[in-house]
């Protein structure tokens, strides 16, 4: 069952649309802000409250990059690995990343506090190479700088 | 040089508020047009000001709009997108303009709402650009709490409203058609056309979807009309245009710039140049899904017409440069790879074809390649090109492969006879 808290987040985006299907990507992005990623239970209650079944659900929510179908930890560092940042040097980033962690790309640390993952293009390409860390933007990343902006993150 | 897209933008500084954007005049294009003019009449002078859309495919703005059922019989609903997924790769030009001024974006839509009469719009953004939604949050309040948006606009009786929806992502939600399963909220496949958006689009109804650049040209247009616009390009092409520049020079950044200047006159002079120890070899001129060009081009003017005949597309102008230390098969299997990712699996040249090709690509990169790849390279190509797909995808994610296959085919061709990249990685740097 969705929470009230979840509802009520739901509720509020269902005057701009005409149909209630519509809220389905809005309703699994509320889910899993609250819940950290969206299992096969957060299907069923995004199912149940809008009227599709569990594979319409999940065939909606697999499309979709940033709805995770598998736990992530708590902070999930997307890194750009687009044309821009390529030819700046993101695969060196990505080395240095996945060394440091001790984890591969599409992995999470064994204490939860990372998870690698690569993104398209964040539109930062002239401080090219970026990743972005939660909702954070970070951009000019070098070898030097990026430990620094790792220590943030709890 | 008039720069009606970013004359008023502060950069790395936060964004004009609704009363900063109205001093400078924000808000009277719309003020004037809502009083003295009838929609058709808006649609005639963007029409008249020959804007094309800065999206990527340079299609008349005006003409798009004009393709929208008007009149007694035509359907009461009808919706205005605006698309604000940018992402394609290279690209950062939308941010930079709903960071900096997004008033002047929500004038531009309320005005094209205006002029096809759609009660409702919606902007379309990326979630990753967080700032941007910030900004757009809060000049929708803003616009609200002050008659601009809402019922009854400024008196005139028209009823518009904007909800800001943020995606969840994947990189063919940006093409018009997808993005309008994405706002029904379902998989972002793209839609048989015809028909298109303008006549049945989201949920039906007739759609306009434009870009943010696009839009943000409209009330310059209105409020200082078609001849002062089409007077801003270099050639015969009108404007303005929001040109990048990513990669290895010296200065990468973005400047809005007369609509065909030269690439020169953009790397050497606005980009400040290659970077210490690189040389230039080449570019992607709008994004990723763009023909390369390069050192014999450095003179032409970038706009739609010329960039068009040297074989290539303006697509968004934010261009990525190629030095001569990158190695170009690197390069493109990069693009490819992201291409093979990013299919919405619906076609299956695009599906089958894209994973192949990045194999290959990847065969030669590592040293695996054989002769007969660079043939086999090109017919995919062939079958990935225009009128093969269900969109336009496909054919722009060969773009770049056949054009490295012309311009960079020794490079191709040392891979496969010496066994392997004769490049060296080059460091993260920034
Ligand atoms: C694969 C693909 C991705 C696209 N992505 C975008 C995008 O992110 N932003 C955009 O404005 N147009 C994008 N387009 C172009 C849109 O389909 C559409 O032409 C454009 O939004 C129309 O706006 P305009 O007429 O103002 O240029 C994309 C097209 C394709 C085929
Ligand atoms: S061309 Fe590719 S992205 Fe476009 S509809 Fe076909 S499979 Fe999907
Ligand atoms: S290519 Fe990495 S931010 Fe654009």
């Amino acid at each position: 069952m969705l929470t009230d808290t979840e509802r009520r987040e739901i509720e509020a985006e269902l005057p701009h649309y005409p149909r209630r299907q519509a809220l389905c990507i809005e309703a699994l992005k509320v889910v899993q802000r609250h819940r950290g990623w969206v299992n096969d239970e957060a299907l069923r209650d995004v199912g149940d409250y809008l009227g599709m079944s569990e594979h319409e659900v999940d065939s909606v929510a697999t499309f979709y990059n940033l709805i995770y179908r598998r736990e992530v930890g708590r902070n999930v560092i997307h890194l750009c690995d687009s044309v821009s940042c390529w030819v700046m040097g993101c695969d060196r980033v990505r080395e240095h990343l996945e060394q440091k962690l001790g984890i591969r790309t599409g992995e999470t640390t064994p204490d939860g506090r990372f998870t690698l993952l690569p993104i398209p293009c964040l539109g930062d390409c002239d401080r090219a190479p970026s990743f972005m860390i939660g909702r954070d933007l970070h951009g000019n990343l070098n070898l030097e700088n990026i430990d620094t902006i790792l220590e943030r993150y709890e | 040089m008039e720069k009606p897209l970013t004359e008023h933008i502060r950069p790395e500084g936060p964004p004009l508020g609704l009363d900063e954007y109205r001093k400078n005049g924000g808000y009277e294009a719309l003020r004037t047009a809502l009083a003295d003019s009838a929609p058709r009449e808006v649609t005639e002078i963007v029409e008249k000001s020959k804007l094309r859309g800065r999206g990527g495919a340079g299609f008349s703005t005006g003409m798009k709009w004009s393709f929208v059922p008007m009149g007694d019989n035509a359907p009461g609903r009808k919706y205005f997108v605006c698309n604000a997924d940018e992402m394609e790769p290279g690209t950062f030009k939308d941010r930079y303009l709903m960071e900096g001024n997004p008033h002047l974006l929500l004038e531009g839509m309320i005005l094209g709402a205006y002029a096809i009469q759609a009660p409702v719009g919606y902007i379309f953004l990326r979630a990753e650009y967080r700032a941007s939604e910030k900004a757009l949050a809060t000049a929708l309040r803003e616009a609200r709490e002050n008659g601009l948006l809402g019922e009854n606009i400024l008196g005139s009786g028209f009823d518009h409203d904007i909800h800001l929806h943020t995606s969840a992502g994947r990189y063919i939600c940006g093409e018009e058609t997808a993005l309008l399963n994405a706002l029904e909220g379902r998989r972002a496949v793209p839609r048989a056309k015809p028909p298109f958006p303008p006549v049945v689009g989201l949920w039906g109804k007739p759609t306009i979807v434009n870009n943010v650049e696009t839009l943000c040209n409209i009330p310059p247009i209105v409020r200082r009309g078609a001849e002062w616009f089409r007077g801003l390009g270099r050639g015969d092409e009108a404007g303005t245009k929001l040109y990048g520049v990513s990669g290895r020079v010296r200065r990468p950044g973005l400047w809005e710039l007369p609509l065909g200047a030269t690439l020169r006159e953009i790397i050497e002079e606005h980009a400040g140049g290659m970077a210490e120890g690189y040389q230039f070899r080449g570019v992607i001129p709008g994004g990723a899904s763009t023909d390369f060009l390069v050192e014999e081009h450095l003179d032409l003017p970038m706009d739609f017409g010329s960039v068009q005949k040297a074989g290539s597309r303006l697509g968004t102008g934010t261009m990525i440069v190629l030095d001569d230390r990158t190695c170009p098969v690197g390069m493109v299997l990069n693009l490819e790879r992201f291409f093979a990712r990013e299919s919405c699996g619906w076609c299956t040249p695009c599906r089958d074809g894209l994973p192949w090709i990045e194999k290959i690509l990847e065969a030669i990169e590592t040293g695996e390649g054989r002769e007969d790849d660079l043939d086999v390279l090109r017919q995919h190509a062939g079958f990935l090109g225009p009128g093969r797909t269900f969109c336009a995808f496909a054919p722009g994610a060969v773009e770049p492969l056949q054009s490295a296959l012309k311009y960079f085919e020794d490079d191709f061709r040392r891979h496969v006879n010496g066994h392997g990249c004769p490049y060296q990685a080059q460091p993260a740097t920034a």
